[in-house]
């Protein structure tokens, strides 16, 4: 599994790629109460704004972690959203198919993640 | 950011794990361990406790306070008897409203209790408005709100008295040889206490509070969401200076003795075009709003007739994730002649989503009448 600065995980399976949110950024930010998630078949550029999570607090977004395309969503999320603050790590919001996914050598492990955010 | 001034309670903050945040130019609790949702939700089951020592605590006394205060708040002062309080606005010279606040009789002197970020400027006012009155800002006491269906039992057990109180009663304690001032009120649609205390007994008094069984620390986000559903209007969004009483949903704050006709009509910044609005119905009113679906509408949200609408008829001037409702709920600014029930549409991220027009408040009241 490997992580990114935007707090997120990658877990790579074969030529699939899972993305979800990090424990700590659940936490972060509180109790979620909605999901928006992108279409199956979108394609997508590192950076773009793929995601909308809603917190009781405040709305933000998960950044695309690479280019490519989406491949599968978690539809159980948007039903029930609070499932990212009982388990981040065990609830994905998507799968992606990468042709850059050699980038994934490069992001933080678990352990540089811990050190990142102290 | 300039430096925060630290409040009586920030040790105890700390050691109960709050996250700190800045607000009105102090450094506030936003939440607890507990998350804002289970909060909330504590808050109406049991009891919850609030710092809110950010607030204004502010003394009027004078010969004849009560009038004096009248040509600055369009509420019935003078009628208020002894040891009650009453919700009102505090007007600017120029006629818009510069807060709301509660203000009490307290016999010799009235006692006020107005917002964190507007109590500098609502002093000057006062001090300019009020001649012949001593308004004194006061910087040695802390306020605490302990709400929820539990909140007499838990404060009773300090002080039995206080199960004696009615909504909106006001009345000065000894506990302990310190003098608490309590009012039977709150901001959050639950029965429930606030309790003015020397800043150098609160810690203690808080402590006492929270050790027993029902009482959960609670921060800023639930107290936000609390607010929100039962109804209740935060200034600086929901009231400013450019939204009238009347269009905020604060005209029953207005006394008949101090409307068109009345003994004590009018007499205060901006009274005619107030009463006249009072009279002939505002155009715009505040009112309820159901987001369809899961996603929150959250303020400056622009409210459209339909979905190809080009100019939009209202504006959120509230919203969030409703707990105790479990949906998104919103306040707003909306024609007055549109009817609950009706669906409009709320721009999100680009997308015109419905919402349909609700009565306030979302979370009927339960104050000890």
């Amino acid at each position: 599994m490997k992580f990114t600065e935007e707090h997120e995980w990658l877990d790579a399976d074969g030529d699939v790629i899972t993305v979800g949110i990090t424990e700590h950024a659940a936490t972060q930010l509180g109790d979620v109460v909605f999901v928006e998630l992108p279409e199956v078949g979108t394609t997508v550029a590192k950076g773009d704004e793929i995601v909308v999570i809603e917190s009781v607090k405040a709305a933000s977004d998960i950044l695309a972690p690479l280019d490519g395309e989406i491949v599968e969503v978690n539809e159980a999320l948007v039903d029930n959203p609070a499932a990212v603050n009982d388990d981040a790590v065990g609830s994905w919001f998507f799968k992606m198919t990468s042709p850059a996914a050699a980038e994934m050598d490069e992001m933080m492990d678990e352990a540089a993640y811990q050190a990142f955010i102290g | 950011m300039s430096e925060l001034n630290p409040l009586p309670l920030e040790a105890l903050h700390a050691e109960l794990g709050g996250k700190m945040v800045p607000f009105a130019g102090y450094s506030m609790p936003v939440q607890y361990p507990m998350g804002v949702m289970a909060e909330h939700l504590h808050c109406r089951s049991e009891a919850g406790l609030f710092d809110v020592s950010h607030m204004g605590q502010v003394i009027v006394r004078g010969a004849d306070a009560a009038s004096a205060l009248e040509r600055l708040i369009p509420a019935d002062v003078a009628g208020l008897g002894a040891g009650r309080q009453r919700y009102g606005v505090l007007m600017q010279p120029d006629g818009g409203v510069a807060d709301d606040l509660m203000f009490a009789n307290r016999s010799d002197h009235f006692y006020l209790v107005v917002n964190g970020a507007c109590k500098y400027q609502d002093v000057e006012i006062l001090k300019a408005g009020l001649s012949g009155c001593e308004v004194t800002l006061l910087d040695d006491r802390a306020l605490l709100a302990l709400q929820g269906p539990k909140a007499e039992a838990v404060l009773a057990d300090l002080l039995p008295a206080v199960a004696q109180m009615r909504f909106m009663d006001s009345q000065m304690f000894d506990w302990m040889g310190a003098e608490l001032w309590i009012s039977r009120s709150g901001y959050t649609g639950e029965d429930g206490f606030e309790i003015s205390v020397p800043e150098d007994r609160a810690e203690e008094l808080a402590r006492a509070l929270l050790a027993h069984p029902a009482v959960a620390p609670i921060g800023l986000g639930a107290r936000d969401s609390l607010r929100l559903e039962a109804g209740m209007p935060l200034y600086g969004q929901d009231l400013t200076p450019e939204i009238s009483p009347v269009v905020a949903g604060l005209g029953w704050s207005i006394a008949k003795a101090r409307r068109a006709g009345g003994p004590r009509a009018g007499g205060f910044p901006g009274a005619e075009p107030f009463l006249q609005e009072l009279m002939d119905g505002p155009a715009n009113i505040r009112m309820g709003l159901r987001p369809e679906g899961r996603a929150p509408m959250r303020a400056g949200v622009e409210l459209y007739h339909s979905v190809d609408a080009t100019a939009p008829i209202g504006r959120i001037t509230s919203g969030g994730f409703g707990p105790s409702v479990g949906a998104p709920i919103a306040m707003g600014i909306v024609p007055a002649e549109l009817a609950p029930g009706t669906t409009i549409y709320g721009e999100v991220r680009g997308k015109r989503l419905p919402v349909t027009l609700a009565t306030l408040p979302f979370h009927t009241p339960r104050y000890k009448r």
